[in-house]
């Protein structure tokens, strides 16, 4: 099976369902935003967001009524402070309380890998002498060691129903190429019953050296050409972040009724992610 | 030159990283600390940041932990995983850098909730790295303002077990009792009394027998630390607006 080459509207409409577990990963770099404005648009319900660093898609999904819970690692709006909406949600409960499910990165990553590796759950030096396992009891455990005796931190496997990625290129075949900061891209694709990518754009031939971080096109859903798909994130080698747009959020996002209106004019109130762009000033 | 607390606790922070040493770097003052350490003393400084960057030099101090600079002046980028299992977990990280809302009188820090875990006062970004960094990093060093806020008898909630090698704060620096762990005021800025200190600490604070004096920011640190917060700020200042190809 090959991957798909469909609008996103129709790609987001076929593969995400209410009440599935979604990961939109890329850590800073990559974000898929124009999907998850996309998952805003057609009002999905119930989700269960993963992601190691919420960041600004997912204040806005949660803001906007998206989600039941959340699993995460770090949930500020990087160097500028709080992610308004997540804490909103969680202090509360508005527009609804949402399940958190709370690790470390490391703990993260370790999860994503043991859902890649087909294994039930992963081990790590992790969490020693915190709170957080007493505070999630549920997915932090210990395992000993059979060769050493050793006692290691055990977290259980991620492997959500679908895994979004935002990348630089996709091939003809669906084969896509990422480069710069992948975070735990890779390890969320391959954990995931099904994968939907995002890209800059389609070539006839990668711009891939031996080794890139390509992810073969068999493994890959459903494909989506959305240039710009990473706005206010960055695609390395097409736009950088818009930090002025990271520092601005924070305003936004404070007062509920000035997200809910700007939410309304950017997102709900534009067709696709090329008239977001417009509206907020982001295309010349 | 006259200073700020925050300049003066940069570069306390930047004087303590030796030439050569792999730094795993948090963003704020930690990576300005970092990158002053870089440019001034200790130009072959390795600096690793989260987002699974290694030997990164940037020119412009990165507003989040996975900024393209910070790519683009790497000498590699790898996936996250193998950041926090084949670096830091595996022991390749000198010295970890962290901050926290709150700090407890063993340098345990909190960065996770305000009140009650399950009903929390106010949530806080949560753990990121911290646990993992205090754990492995073979030296820890926290960089806080020091307030009776931040400063407690008890955290509300411990996110990471701290163990640090030292706290240098906006007065002056604390070292754990090599007996007891229990942070001690060991040095102070210029013009910084111990009342002030003690004042600015939410527990009854322990004061070494000997004090010493931290020499203020030459003038090459402060101009090096502000050339790098101009360029930053004009950096982070500008929109983006995405050009296509027709």
């Amino acid at each position: 099976m090959s991957a798909q080459f469909l609008p996103l509207r129709d790609a987001m409409a076929r593969h995400v369902r209410d009440g599935m577990t979604v990961a939109l990963e890329g850590f800073t770099h990559l974000i898929p935003f124009a999907a998850g404005h996309e998952l805003i648009r057609q009002q999905r319900r119930g989700l269960t967001l993963v992601r190691m660093t919420p960041d600004l898609i997912y204040d806005q999904m949660i803001g906007m009524g998206c989600a039941a819970g959340i699993t995460f690692s770090w949930g500020g709006n990087p160097g500028v402070g709080s992610l308004h909406r997540l804490r909103d949600a969680i202090e509360h409960a508005w527009p609804h309380a949402i399940a958190v499910d709370e690790h470390s990165h490391a703990g993260m990553a370790v999860r994503y890998s043991a859902g890649a590796s087909g294994l039930p759950f992963g081990v790590l030096k992790g969490y020693a002498g915190t709170d957080l396992p007493a505070a999630n009891p549920t997915t932090i455990a210990t395992v000993t060691c059979p060769f050493t005796g050793e006692e290691l931190t055990a977290v259980p496997a991620i492997r959500p129903d679908v895994t979004i990625l935002h990348a630089q290129q996709a091939d003809r075949e669906g084969n896509v190429l990422l480069r710069g900061i992948v975070g735990a891209s890779r390890e969320a694709a391959m954990a995931a019953a099904t994968v939907v990518v995002t890209v800059e754009e389609v070539v006839e031939e990668l711009d891939a050296a031996m080794n890139s971080f390509v992810i073969p096109g068999w493994q890959v859903a459903a494909i989506s050409e959305v240039p710009g798909g990473a706005y206010p994130s960055y695609a390395l080698g097409y736009y950088e972040r818009d930090n002025a747009f990271y520092l601005a959020w924070d305003a936004i996002a404070r007062d509920r009724d000035a997200f809910r209106a700007w939410m309304t004019r950017h997102v709900t109130g534009t067709a696709d992610h090329a008239a977001f762009l417009r509206s907020v000033g982001a295309v010349a | 030159m006259t200073y700020t607390p925050d300049e003066m606790m940069t570069v306390a922070a930047a004087r303590r990283l030796k030439e050569g040493a792999v730094c795993f770097v948090g963003i704020g003052l930690p990576s300005a600390a970092c990158n002053l350490a870089r440019l001034t003393h200790a130009p072959g400084l390795v600096l690793i940041y989260e987002s699974g960057t290694v030997g990164t030099r940037p020119t412009v101090l990165p507003l989040s932990i996975g900024d393209g600079e910070l790519a683009a002046t790497a000498r590699t980028v790898v996936p996250l995983p193998e950041i926090f299992t084949h670096y830091l977990q595996a022991g390749r990280v000198d010295v970890g850098f962290l901050g926290a809302a709150q700090i407890d009188r063993m340098g345990d820090l909190n960065s996770t909730v305000i009140g009650p875990y399950d009903a929390p006062k106010v949530r806080l970004p949560g753990s990121g790295g911290a646990p993992e960094i205090a754990r492995h990093a073979r030296e820890v060093l926290i960089v806080m303002k020091q307030s009776t806020r931040s400063f407690v008898e008890r955290l509300d909630f411990r996110t990471t077990a701290g163990r640090p090698g030292a706290v240098i704060t906006d007065l002056g620096v604390l070292e754990p009792d090599a007996g007891t762990r229990e942070l001690t005021l060991r040095a102070m800025f210029e013009g910084v009394t111990v009342e002030a200190v003690r004042a600015a600490c939410g527990w009854p604070l322990r004061v070494a027998d000997r004090l010493t004096t931290i020499a203020p920011p030459t003038t090459t640190e402060l101009e090096v630390l502000r050339a790098l917060h101009d360029r930053t700020a004009k950096a982070h200042a500008h929109r983006v607006v995405l050009t296509f190809p027709s």
